[in-house]
Formats: structure tokens, C-alpha cells, sequence
């Protein structure tokens, strides 16, 4: 083996060790999971029945609540990715593990990597069931749906996610006690700017600027068209997402080099207590 | 020059020629606000570390002693590259500690006064997700995980149950295991016996001197415990309020200041007693430090 396919093989391994560590805490955190599931899907029916309390023909209400059941599991889908990305540094801070994280030979772009990695995989489940429950509890019907193309446009989305949120993850690394919060901020305004549960046209116009570097926007308008139409894979919604992607990854990586540099000439890369 | 290289070392090479750790004139400096300054924000300088400097050698044990707040961990911390520095420089085999960081990482590992887990994951767990990071496939660590616990006296029934079940003790050995899987060529322990009861206390002692014995490993151990550092350290260093006054073997020491205790030589180098003083001062380095 080359020197390079044994680096390689070394950062791989590391990548699915923080996979295989986010699995070990799922297991044993499960039930605060299904909690999560449950007010989840509340959450989200009180969203989905605001289609029923509109006076439009049946058919127009169901595609009125497919639609709003798209925009709220994309919103529980990146909450994920970026409660996961977010609290990278503040879950082993609060462990008491940063030191000995930070200190391994891996690479951070391993390190985050892996926790989009998990995210994604995670996310996708509970997107799954949030989506296929509140379906069947609000009895929409979605004949045309092609899902493998909404799949398919969530897994490319997710790339770009995962560049932001490697962004915001590096805020609990500036700042232990407000850092988290503020990862919550941009997931908020990304999805408000991307039309989560309306067009986007129906917003002023320097924000319809805005929604065109989101990669929500091109990932919630290409999904809605796949369930509720049965479309294909636009490449009118992938190339964005791909063009997104190749900025976001690195940018994100390099925001967060930044950081961990002045965390560590200001003493910052600490557990608390 | 010659080379080697430990298992997990991979491909960050060891020269043979240069000392494990040279540390020359290190300084680093915190600022944290400034509690006197009222209602305007100002940040005052505390430093940390002042123009320390000190080698060691390979195979070597090394303690530095020191009260809360001397600076024994912000060393540490530079040494395992949490920290950058603010003047002077450190060498681990040879590599810059704030620019070859990647090769370094390999080199070392280090065990502190907390155990730090993850403490809903189980022990084998814990030691399995670590040694990810240090490029150990499933494979290895199925074999290599209850060999090292079983080495360092952790009963093999409880390494599956959650850490948060086991006293301080039996975490701490899991400290040891966990820094001692990755092979490493330096290993700092921070403090790693602090808070144990006296039997762990002395089984966490008898394993570091069964490490020195068995593996090829440089020690830089950090304490504030005298005896301990007298009884594991071939050299033992006095850091006060960040600056390093010797770093001697004991005997040398002794002579030195013409006294039979290390206590005694603490009083001499320094005119205070160990641990005995408290100001308000001091609390303040200690926020620093901590």
C-alpha cells in the first residue's frame, strides 16, 4: 500500500469511528429519540392541518398539504444536519472528550465529515417516518410521487447542508455559551429565505436575491415538484446544489480552521467545569 | 540519523539523534477580563508560561511539579497542541508542536486529571471510537481493547456497562488504557492520580512504572504530588507562576537548596509553602489555568 492509500485508509477509518460513536450514543439515548420522533411529528401536523383549514377544492387542499409536509420534513431534515454539525464541539465539550478529539491525528475535514456523514443517515431516517406518519395521520395521497428523485435531490442537498453547517459549527468553538444558539439562527433564516412553506416570489425582493444561494431553495422547489407532480431529477435544482457544494465544503472547512486557530491562541479548546 | 517508528506512529518517523521534547524560552499569555476595570470592557494579560525552557530525553520521566495555577496545564495543552504559543518554541522528535501538529498528533498521547468519556458509551466503547482516530480498523481493536483493560486491572464483566456506573478510579484506568492503545512515544499525564482513593491512587502509580519499563515511552508527568513525583520522575521540575525555577533529579535538588524534602525545597525556591497560601491573586491564575 502507498503512503497516500494508507492516509487515506487511516482518515477513512476515523471518519467511521465518529460514525460509529454517534451509533453507540443512539442506541443508548433511544428513547429520548422516540420522544424527539413524537414532538416532531406534532410539530408538524400543526403545521400540515393548516391546508384543512382552507376553503379550496380537495384536490387543491392536498396538494396545499403535500406541499407544506415537504417544507416542514425538509425543515426537521436540516435541523438535523445542523443540531449534529452545531454540536460537534459542544457535545464533547460538555462530555469533557474536546481535548482528547482535538489532539488525534484526523483530520477535521474527516471530523465533520463524518459527523455529516451520521447526520445525513440519521436525518434520512427520521425524515422517512416523519414523512410517511403525518402523510398517513392527515390521509394525503400523493399518486404521482417519484420518490427515488426526491431521495436522490435530498442526498445532493445534503452535501451543500453539510458545507454550511460546517460554517455554523465552529460558533460553540468561539463561543461556549452562545455559539450553539447561533447555528440555530442561520438553519432558521436559510429556510425562511428558501419559501419552506410558500413560493418564493411571495417574498420582498433582496430576500428572492438571497433564496438563489440557498440550497434549501432548489432543494425544497425540486423535491415538491418529484412528490407532488412524480418529476425526474432537474438539472435546473442539481446544478446549483453542485455549485453550492464545491464552495460551501471548503469554505466551511476553512471558517472552521479559522476558528479552532483562535480557540487555541485564546485557550478556548477546553472542556467546561 | 537513525529512525524508527511505533504501530500507530504510521507514517510520522522518529529520529533517534534529537531529544523527545526541547522547550525553549515558551511563553504563553491568556487575557481574560479584566474584573477591576468596571463597566468598560478591558482585557488585562496573564501570563502563563514565561520563557520556560527544558529537554528531554528519550525514555526519560520527567515531573513537574507545581500548585494550581502554575501553569502545569497550559504546558501540557501546548505540548498536545490544544494551544498555540505566544513566543519561544517546542519540539516533540524533532517537529515543531505549532507547525507539524499532524505529525505530532501520532507521536503522542496523554492521560489528565479527568477522565473524560463519553458517559452513557460503555468502556470498550469508548476506547474503540479513540482509537479510531489514530487509524485502528474494528479489526485491531476487537483483539487490542480487552488485552490493554485487562492490563491496566479493569474487570473484563464490566467493560460493556456505561461509564457513568464506574467510580473515578476505574475510569481513570480507562484513561490509561486509552492513552497507552494508541502507542504512544510521549505520553503526558496531567495530574493522573488526583482525587483517587490510595489504593487507586497507588495502581494508577504501579502502572506508570510498568509502562516506563515495558514500552519505549517518554514521560512528562505533571503533579503537585511530591511523593509522586519523587518516587515515578528520574527529574523533577519546579514551575511556579509560570516559570520553570529547576529541573534536576532530586538528589541535585536536595543539595541545591541544602534541605531533606522536596516540600522543603519548594519553601526554598520560592519562600512559600506548598499549597498552604490562598489570595485572592492566586484565585485568579487558577480561573486562568484551570
Amino acid at each position: 500500500m502507498t503512503a497516500a492509500a494508507a492516509a487515506l485508509r487511516r482518515e477513512l477509518i476515523g471518519l467511521g469511528g465518529i460514525v460509529e460513536r454517534n451509533i453507540y450514543l443512539t442506541k443508548r439515548y433511544f428513547l429520548w429519540d422516540v420522544a424527539f420522533m413524537v414532538w416532531t411529528i406534532a410539530n408538524t401536523l400543526t403545521i400540515v392541518f393548516i391546508a384543512r383549514a382552507v376553503h379550496v377544492s380537495p384536490a387543491r387542499e392536498n396538494v396545499l398539504a403535500t406541499q407544506l409536509l415537504v417544507g416542514a420534513v425538509i425543515w426537521a431534515f436540516l435541523g438535523i444536519i445542523f443540531e449534529f454539525l452545531t454540536e460537534t464541539v459542544a457535545w464533547e465539550r460538555w462530555e469533557g472528550t474536546i481535548e482528547y478529539t482535538f489532539m488525534a491525528p484526523l483530520s477535521r475535514s474527516m471530523h465533520l465529515g463524518g459527523m455529516g456523514v451520521f447526520a445525513v443517515l440519521y436525518g434520512m431516517i427520521r425524515a422517512t417516518i416523519l414523512f410517511f406518519v403525518v402523510a398517513a395521520f392527515i390521509g394525503i395521497h400523493m399518486p404521482d410521487a417519484n420518490y427515488g428523485a426526491a431521495l436522490a435531490l435530498l442526498t445532493i442537498a445534503s452535501i451543500s447542508f453539510i458545507g454550511v453547517g460546517m460554517m455554523t459549527s465552529v460558533l460553540p468553538l468561539i463561543s461556549p455559551e452562545k455559539g450553539a444558539q447561533l447555528g440555530f439562527v442561520a438553519q432558521g433564516l436559510m429556510l425562511v429565505v428558501s419559501g419552506v412553506y410558500y413560493p418564493v416570489t411571495v417574498m420582498p425582493h433582496w430576500m428572492q436575491w438571497v433564496a438563489k444561494v440557498s440550497p434549501a431553495t432548489y432543494a425544497l422547489r425540486g423535491i415538491r415538484a418529484s412528490i407532488v407532480h412524480g418529476a425526474g431529477v432537474a438539472w435546473a435544482d442539481v446544478w446549483p446544489l453542485l455549485v453550492i457544494a464545491v464552495a460551501a465544503i471548503p469554505l466551511g472547512l476553512a471558517i472552521f480552521n479559522r476558528g479552532e486557530r483562535y480557540a487555541k491562541q485564546h485557550g478556548k479548546l477546553k472542556r467546561s467545569g | 540519523m537513525s529512525t524508527s517508528a511505533s504501530p500507530i506512529a504510521g507514517s510520522t518517523s522518529i529520529r533517534g539523534d534529537v531529544p523527545a521534547v526541547e522547550v525553549h524560552d515558551l511563553t504563553k499569555v491568556f487575557r481574560r477580563r479584566d474584573k477591576r476595570a468596571g463597566r468598560f470592557v478591558r482585557r488585562k494579560r496573564m501570563p502563563a508560561l514565561k520563557n520556560v525552557s527544558f529537554t528531554i530525553e528519550r525514555g526519560e520521566c520527567v515531573a513537574i511539579l507545581g500548585q494550581n495555577g502554575s501553569g502545569k496545564s497550559t504546558l501540557v495543552r501546548l505540548l498536545s497542541t490544544l494551544l498555540l504559543d505566544d513566543g519561544g518554541e517546542a519540539r516533540i522528535f524533532g517537529y515543531d508542536a505549532f507547525r507539524e501538529t499532524r505529525a505530532i498528533r501520532r507521536l503522542v498521547n496523554r492521560v489528565s486529571v479527568e477522565a473524560s468519556f463519553f458517559k452513557k458509551m460503555s468502556a470498550r466503547e469508548n476506547l474503540s471510537y479513540a482509537a479510531r482516530f489514530y487509524g485502528m480498523p474494528p479489526s485491531v481493536t476487537r483483539r487490542e481493547i480487552p488485552a490493554i483493560l485487562e492490563k491496566v486491572g479493569f474487570p473484563s464483566d464490566r467493560q460493556g456497562e456505561p461509564m457513568e456506573n464506574l467510580s473515578r478510579g476505574m475510569q481513570q484506568k480507562v484513561a490509561l488504557a486509552r492513552a497507552l492503545l494508541t502507542s504512544p512515544v510521549l505520553l503526558l499525564l496531567d495530574e493522573p492520580t488526583t482525587g483517587l482513593d490510595p489504593r487507586s491512587k497507588l495502581e494508577v502509580q504501579e502502572f506508570i512504572k510498568d509502562v516506563r519499563a515495558s514500552h519505549d515511552a517518554t514521560i512528562l508527568l505533571c503533579t503537585h504530588d511530591m511523593a509522586e513525583a519523587e518516587s515515578l520522575a528520574d527529574r523533577v521540575g519546579l514551575l511556579d507562576r509560570g516559570e520553570l525555577l529547576f529541573l534536576e533529579p532530586v538528589a541535585d535538588v536536595k543539595r541545591r537548596y541544602g534541605v531533606e524534602t522536596l516540600e522543603q525545597a519548594f519553601f526554598a525556591a520560592t519562600g512559600r509553602v506548598f499549597e498552604a497560601e490562598h489570595n485572592d491573586e492566586d484565585d485568579e491564575y487558577r480561573e486562568v489555568f484551570a
